[in-house]
């Protein structure tokens, strides 16, 4: 590991300073950026700590609305009543992913920018255009499978690895900021940019941005929301598939549906094309299955990845049905 | 003037404050075992995907070799050595013991330590991932020990009697928490 300097950093002013540093990195949790420090990926020459930021809490607003701080670990969010009453959906997503013990160090901003674990991105002996821009993409015709089916280019065909991500998707999401240029904010969906020939480039953040809190607006059919994540194992692994899901249904109609991808794209994947079609239509397994298609039909698998369309597609029809058959 | 890349902390570990001179890139995994002498706590992977190294920090389990000891400042550790007073082990360790939890015994003190955090998230109504309805809280069966425990390797597969182990604990705390309030189940 290179040499870094260290900064537990006691306001958001100081630490959006030190990270005028182009060679800074913040430090939460630290379950993924210190792996990648001892694999030599990521070598800064300081550690922004942001633990004393005051940016742990969770707060419900008047409007209803959860207002998520930064350094809030997955463990509290998941634990957290009104998040379980309110949006099941974010607390399976972080019960899925991840341990116990990983749960507890990781926070809610770090799961935000974590970086994809394709192994040609982690191994530094490896060309990797996310890592080394230019210098090729070996996954693309590798036979390691695993990889994204939606959101690639020619560059990079990475999975974004995030669950608590794809939840947040569903429930449009709002990700507060602080950097030079002030406060801002940016919808979760906009956040993680699409990777085209830039795959190096991974959010819309601007340069020395803090993330301090995350906001899930009101949203009546969450209550009834869920998340599912299919693996090779039942616990402690990264989702082949996985999906967040929330439907109301009134008299039989879809009035909301709210549908967000995981496993399968480069970045969380809020499936728009399926919600189109559910949203006024009869709830039923045959409208689960045209939604979801119409969302797939923008798939663009490699043979060792054919597998998670219809993987993909059976997962949403079954999770559709699931929430459906309890709402009666 | 070069950058400082060291620094100097005070760490309570099992009950007493240990003043550390660090390298920033110690982990609090090198400082328990080199720095400290406490070995009990093992490297298993050193990336967090074993669990062999897991402690706990302010009664919360974590794993070591992704901790930062730098970042550690006034925080409280306590390692497998601490969970025994004296002579008398801790009801997770005597567990393990009595229904035979562990074979090479490498992960073991990993293991325990998760445990201990396990009951203890149990205790304060945490979900998990095997958790049917996570509005409410549920009962400690084998199927929520596995998965809470699922963070924690046994390449001898002594997992059959660790969960026997962590449910044996779970079950005795269960009944002295019944006695204490009038034996109302």
């Amino acid at each position: 590991m290179k040499p870094f300097e260290y900064a537990a950093a006691a306001s958001v002013e100081e630490a959006v300073a030190l990270l005028a540093d182009p060679a800074s990195r913040l430090l939460s949790g630290g379950t993924n950026l210190v792996d990648l420090m001892k694999l030599g990926v990521e070598r800064p020459s300081v550690l922004v700590d942001t633990r004393r930021l005051a940016l742990n809490n969770i707060e419900v607003r008047p409007d209803g609305a959860v207002e998520i701080g930064a350094t809030v670990t997955n463990s509290d969010l998941a634990a957290h009543p009104e998040i379980r009453r309110r949006f099941p959906a974010i607390t399976q997503a972080v019960l899925a992913g991840a341990s116990g013990q990983i749960r507890n160090m990781a926070t809610v901003g770090g799961n935000l920018l974590q970086r994809t674990r394709c192994s040609y991105f982690t191994d530094v002996a490896s060309a990797c255009n996310k890592r080394v821009p230019g210098s090729g993409c070996p996954a693309i015709r590798s036979e390691r499978d695993g990889y994204a089916i939606l959101g690639t280019s020619s560059h990079c065909i990475a999975v974004h690895p995030s669950d608590l991500c794809v939840a947040l998707a569903a429930f449009d999401a709002v990700v507060s900021f602080v950097s030079r240029d002030g406060a801002g904010e940016i919808p979760l969906v906009d956040l993680h940019v699409p990777v085209g020939d830039t795959p190096h480039v991974e959010t819309a953040l601007p340069r020395s941005a803090l993330i301090t809190r995350v906001t899930v607006p009101p949203a009546s059919a969450a209550s009834r929301s869920r998340y599912r994540k299919v693996r090779e194992r039942a616990s402690y692994a990264f989702a082949l598939a996985s999906i967040a899901a929330a439907l109301e249904v009134r008299e039989g109609i879809v009035r909301e549906a709210r549908l967000a991808f995981g496993g399968v794209a480069s970045r969380p994947w809020r499936a728009r094309q399926a919600e189109r079609v559910l949203v006024g239509a009869r709830a039923d397994a045959e409208i689960f299955a045209r939604a979801v298609d119409a969302e797939l039909a923008a798939a663009n698998p490699r043979a060792e990845e054919t597998y998670k369309v219809e993987l993909m597609r059976n997962l949403a029809v079954s999770v559709l049905a699931e929430i459906v058959g309890e709402s009666k | 003037m070069s950058p400082k890349t060291t620094g100097s902390l005070t760490l309570k570990v099992n009950g007493s404050d240990r003043s550390l001179s660090v390298d920033h890139r110690v982990t609090l995994l090198d400082a328990l075992r080199e720095h400290l002498d406490l070995t009990g706590t093992k490297r298993g992977c050193d990336h967090g995907q074993c669990g062999a190294c897991t402690v706990l920090i302010d009664g919360r389990r974590v794993l070591s070799c992704l901790q930062l000891a730098i970042a550690l400042e006034g925080r409280s550790v306590t390692t497998i050595e601490g969970l025994a007073k004296g002579d008398e082990l801790h009801p997770m360790q005597q567990a393990f013991l009595s229904l035979d939890g562990y074979q090479c015994g490498y992960c073991t003190p990993g293991q325990i330590c998760s445990a201990v955090g396990v009951l203890q998230e149990h205790a304060e109504g945490w979900p998990s991932a095997v958790t049917e309805n996570v509005a409410v809280s549920t009962k400690l069966t084998n199927a929520e020990i596995r998965e809470r425990m699922s963070g924690n390797l046994c390449r001898c597969a002594a997992y059959v009697h660790i969960v026997e182990a962590v449910a044996s604990v779970a079950a005795a705390q269960h009944e002295q928490q019944g006695e204490r309030s009038g034996g109302t189940p």
